[in-house]
């Protein structure tokens, strides 16, 4: 045997192959137990973890939009419901080129090219895997155009969807508001999760001010999706439970509004500017609301464009402006009822003791002197006298007895300078001026003075005070109702899905005290003669009702006695003119307050259109059953 | 007096003795038969769930798994000296092959792992992981073990021609699964302790070196195995969603046919490569385990039987088959299940397609040979 050769020793390879087997044996149950380990840190450990990851990889929640609710007149009449619309959507992560597709859109002509960077702004901001409208009521044309080259634009498509719809157009429009594309803006307020879905959000008016009741419950359904995002019915052998929560509609709104008198009013102002609110003294229900020129509600629900909306906003008649809540005119004339019962509760006055009007007032101690308006001279005036005749100089005499701080006191508790409350928000305070309110408003010491001469100018309704029309119908209401007032609403009832419906209460203002039934008695002969013999008298003409009202002019700009305005003079120069009016005097139903901008006298412009509103409202509910005016066919 | 053995007792045991004989008969291993036959039967109840209840891809997987009982059953019947005899001349066949299909592959440009032959396409890359143990249990079998080192460079380069022409392909599951069953049988022949480690070394140098020849796929593939997350739709949607499957199932699964990766298509591969993952989501964490128990039982009976050879060349080709057989398992749920890198190697005798399934049985087939023709010494 040669050193270094080997040769085989079966035995000791058999040993040798039989430790190795051993040893691989051991190491395969080890690694097969590594294995299992591995799987109960998967299932057993981990599980939870991959249960919610494997659901969200199958099941997509798909939000059914609740149906908005509607918008109803006092009578039932619709004002605001909604109809099936084509909307074009698109899911942002399921858009791989967000720019290219909405180009594509654009040249197909669904789009415009300005709407492109505000829209690419909203999509942005919404959550990646909700649907986002991106044209609302597609035409039949539209839909087609779009359906040919569907191919071309992953992750749009088209949707049918409840729009709102306004069946009487612009009527109404300031009150009820209108809805649009939910703005990046409306996201910083809204609970995203319950708005998944939904497309429209109230804007101004009832419709943003009940946006809450108005939404409803969306729901949402669960969809099985395959790794393609694919909707499919099956899972395997077994049909999946997907849960589905169905969508609960919006609550509809019982308005106050009549659509009847709400149209008269609109019409009576056809196309000037002006306001005319109109309310229940017995309950604070607002029956008309109306701010004129107006514009379509529908179209933003639509989808408005840049221009569109810019040429609203640059219209020199203002039309988004709501001048019924946010105009803020000189009350003028109308004032007087008031200042008169100022100064009989402060007994610096004797009703019916005549005063001479020749046409000027002196203010004592100064040097001032204060033109009688229009008229000129009206000699002997009573108090009832000088409210129906619109006695100016009266009244001068009389603000400069009572002085500022006690008008002011007075005038408070009617709800001048001061919100009314009413259920829609945007409105505006106007303006009481008093000692205190110069003292805070004015920078310049010399400006903080109040003058003598602004007392006798506030005794008219001239100078600083500034009133809404929906604040002087409400001070109207107050004078209707004796002092007794409620807050103004325009929602009375809201009426859930299941048809139950939940009234609202109205809500009682603090009364007026310290007013005798006697003063008032006054004040109401003056403001009845004002209709029957006074300024207004042509109106009360052929009424079946009794009324009681007040013209106004407030002064736009000031001129001297010797260029008396007239048509030459610019348009928008003309005062304003106002007309307060309630009725029945001995049971009021209604108060109303119209204004005419630029409108000239209160009596010419604005009281006839108050009339057409007291005989819709008044008259229009009494007679709702016509009679058969056709003869049977023979 | 056999004779009466069969005639006395029970109509059972009577079945039981009768079905021996004819198992021995056959030169098969009942124990090991069993096995195998319930990882079968189980691979086909969920492939007919991960088909999406496809009777005619259970039927085509039924005939592949006859196509391997026939093989197995033959070469059970083969000598195993002829076996012996024949390795060269198979290996130089296999070799010969994957010279010819890597040649018409780059001449077709890209991926080629077969040869049409008409009525079916044959991979040679499945001859040689059969071929290659083969040869190094031939060539070990007259030589003194452990294996001097000048056996072991002809070894290694017995082995690394084929993985290299077979990653050339390129199919790195394959090479890597060769280049295994190569060095297994090198293993058990008694390789020294300090050559395993020296071995170990020049790997991870080769490895780092190895990186520099790799297609980029193959890169992105060990880098998403590093880390997942960084391709969540790419390269790693494969083990994320497999994980997800796997993870979801649970301890008792979410039930046959109702696994919603596999079902809804999440789960890529998933009748193939990824079945694996399939059985976890649908049976949970006891469905797998009973496989990996099944799995376990093979390669330990498979493992014994070739304790029980008694020449060199059976030993190592039979310890070596037995050991590949586990490695098919441990990689492919290991890359299944997140452990390692996803590399293509299919569940051994579940995972749909592809002609493993044929191999596997023939390999388990020349094991049975080997096991069945030894010769009882002391009897």
């Amino acid at each position: 045997m040669v050193r270094g050769v080997r040769i085989k020793d079966h035995g000791q390879e058999q040993r040798l192959f039989d430790r190795r087997a051993l040893i691989a044996g051991s190491l395969i149950a080890v690694l097969t137990f590594v294995l299992i380990g591995r799987l109960f840190t998967l299932q057993v450990l981990r599980h939870d973890y991959y249960t919610e990851l494997s659901t969200g990889n199958r099941i997509r929640i798909e939000p059914i939009p609740a149906a908005r609710g509607l918008i109803f007149d006092r009578h039932g009449e619709e004002l605001a419901v909604n109809q099936p619309a084509y909307q074009l959507e698109l899911v942002p992560e399921e858009v791989p080129d967000l720019d290219k597709a909405l180009n594509g859109l654009v040249a197909l002509g669904l789009l415009r090219g300005e709407e492109v960077p505000d829209l690419k702004r909203t999509i942005r901001s919404r959550r990646k895997f909700d649907s986002v409208p991106v044209r609302l009521r597609m035409s039949e044309e539209d839909v087609a155009r779009f359906a040919v080259r569907r191919f071309e634009f992953p992750g749009l498509d088209i949707k049918t969807r409840q729009t709102r719809w306004y069946p009487n157009g612009e009527l109404a429009v300031h009150a009820l508001g209108y809805v649009s594309s939910i703005s990046e803006n409306d996201l910083k307020h809204i609970d995203r999760d319950a708005y998944a879905g939904t497309a429209l959000i109230g804007k101004l008016g009832v419709e943003s001010a009940f946006e809450p009741q108005l939404h409803g419950t969306n729901g949402y359904r669960e969809i099985l999706i395959n790794a393609q995002g694919r909707s499919v019915q099956r899972q395997g052998s077994l049909v999946r439970d997907l849960r589905t929560q169905a969508s609960t509609a919006g609550r509809d709104l019982m308005l106050s509004l009549d659509l009847r008198a709400q149209r008269v009013a609109e019409e009576g102002l056809g196309a000037k500017r002006g306001a005319v609110v109109a309310i229940d003294p017995n309950n604070g229900d607002v029956i008309v609301l109306a701010s004129r020129p107006g514009f379509d509600p529908g179209m933003f629900g639509r989808g408005v464009t840049r221009t569109e909306y810019s040429r609203l906003t640059n219209d020199i008649d203002k039309p988004l402006l709501n001048r019924a809540l946010r105009g803020t005119y000189p009350s003028g004339s109308t004032i007087k009822p008031i200042i008169g019962l100022a100064g009989l509760t402060y007994r610096v006055v004797d009703p019916y003791r005549p005063q001479f009007c020749a046409g000027t007032f002196h203010l004592p101690g100064s040097r001032l002197l204060f033109r009688e308006g229009k008229t000129g001279r009206h000699g002997a005036m009573d108090l009832p006298h000088a409210i129906a005749k619109s006695c100016d100089v009266y009244f001068y005499s009389l603000a400069s007895q009572l002085g500022v701080d006690r008008i002011a006191a007075f005038m408070a508790p009617f709800g001048y300078g001061d919100l009314t409350d009413i259920d829609i928000s945007g409105e505006k305070p106007g303006i009481l001026p008093s000692r205190a309110w110069k003292m805070k408003t004015f920078k310049r010491p010399q400006d903080q003075v109040w003058f003598p001469g602004e007392t006798v100018n506030f005794g008219v309704g001239q100078g600083y005070l500034l009133v809404t029309p929906l604040q002087l119908a409400h001070v109207t209401a107050v004078l209707a109702g004796r002092g007794k007032s409620f807050r103004p609403r325009l929602v009375t009832g809201i009426r859930d899905a299941k048809g139950h419906v939940e009234s609202i209460a109205p809500i009682a203002n603090k009364p007026i005290a310290g007013v005798s039934a006697a003063n008032w008695n006054v004040v109401m002969d003056g403001m009845k003669g004002a209709v029957t013999y006074g300024t207004a008298a042509a109106i009360s003409k052929d009424a079946s009702y009794t009324i009681a009202g007040k013209t106004g002019t407030a002064q736009v700009f000031t001129v001297s006695r010797s260029e008396r305005l007239t048509d030459k003079v610019a348009e928008r120069l003309k005062d304003h003119a106002w007309f307060i009016a309630f009725a029945p005097v001995e049971a009021p139903r209604i108060a109303v307050a119209v204004l005419v901008e630029n409108g000239g006298f209160g009596s010419a412009a604005a009281a006839p259109i108050a009339r057409k509103v007291m005989d819709a409202y008044l008259l229009g509910e009494t007679t709702t059953v016509a009679p058969q005016t056709e003869a049977p066919a023979d | 007096m056999i004779y009466e053995e069969v005639t006395s007792g029970s109509r059972t045991r009577r079945t039981i003795t009768g079905t021996a004989r004819m198992l021995l008969a056959l030169k098969m291993d009942g124990p090991l038969l069993i096995g195998l036959s319930l990882v079968a039967v189980y691979g086909l109840i969920v492939l007919y769930s991960s088909s999406g209840q496809d009777l005619a891809s259970v039927g085509r997987a039924g005939i592949r798994l006859g196509m391997g009982v026939i093989a197995m059953l033959v070469l059970a019947q083969v000598n195993p000296n002829f076996l012996r005899r024949t390795s060269p001349w198979l290996y130089g066949l296999g070799v010969l092959l994957l010279i010819v299909v890597d040649i018409t592959g780059h001449i077709g440009k890209g991926a080629q792992r077969w040869l049409d032959l008409g009525i079916v396409r044959f991979q040679p890359s499945e001859l040689l992981k059969l071929a290659v143990p083969m040869i190094c249990a031939w060539y070990l079998h007259e030589r003194p073990l452990p294996p001097s080192a000048k056996h072991l460079l002809a070894l290694a380069a017995l082995i690394v021609v084929p993985a290299g022409l077979i990653a050339a392909q390129p199919d790195l599951g394959t090479a890597v699964l060769v280049t295994i069953a190569g060095s297994l049988v090198v293993l058990m022949a008694g390789l020294q302790g300090r050559i395993i480690a020296t071995l170990a070394g020049i790997g991870a140098i080769g490895a780092w070196f190895g990186w520099s020849f790799l297609h980029d796929y193959q890169r992105k593939r060990v880098l998403t195995f590093l880390d997942p997350q960084t391709d969540p739709l790419g390269a790693g949607y494969h083990i994320i969603q497999s994980q997800i499957a796997i993870g979801s199932g649970g301890v008792f699964g979410k039930g046959w046919m109702n696994g919603s990766q596999a079902q809804l298509d999440f789960l890529p591969e998933s009748s193939t490569d990824f079945i694996f993952a399939v059985i976890g989501e649908e049976f949970g964490l006891l469905g797998v385990a009973l496989l990996l128990l099944l799995y376990l039982f093979v390669v330990s009976r498979a493992l014994f039987l070739a304790m029980q050879t008694q020449d060199t060349f059976a030993r190592l080709l039979a310890g070596s088959l037995a050991l590949t057989f586990f490695v098919y398992v441990f990689i492919n749920a290991g890359m299944v299940s997140g452990l390692l890198p996803v590399v293509g190697v299919p569940l051994p005798l579940v995972s749909y397609g592809g002609t493993s399934m044929v191999t596997l049985l023939a390999g388990f087939g020349i094991l049975m040979s080997l096991y069945s023709h030894r010769k009882l010494i002391g009897s």
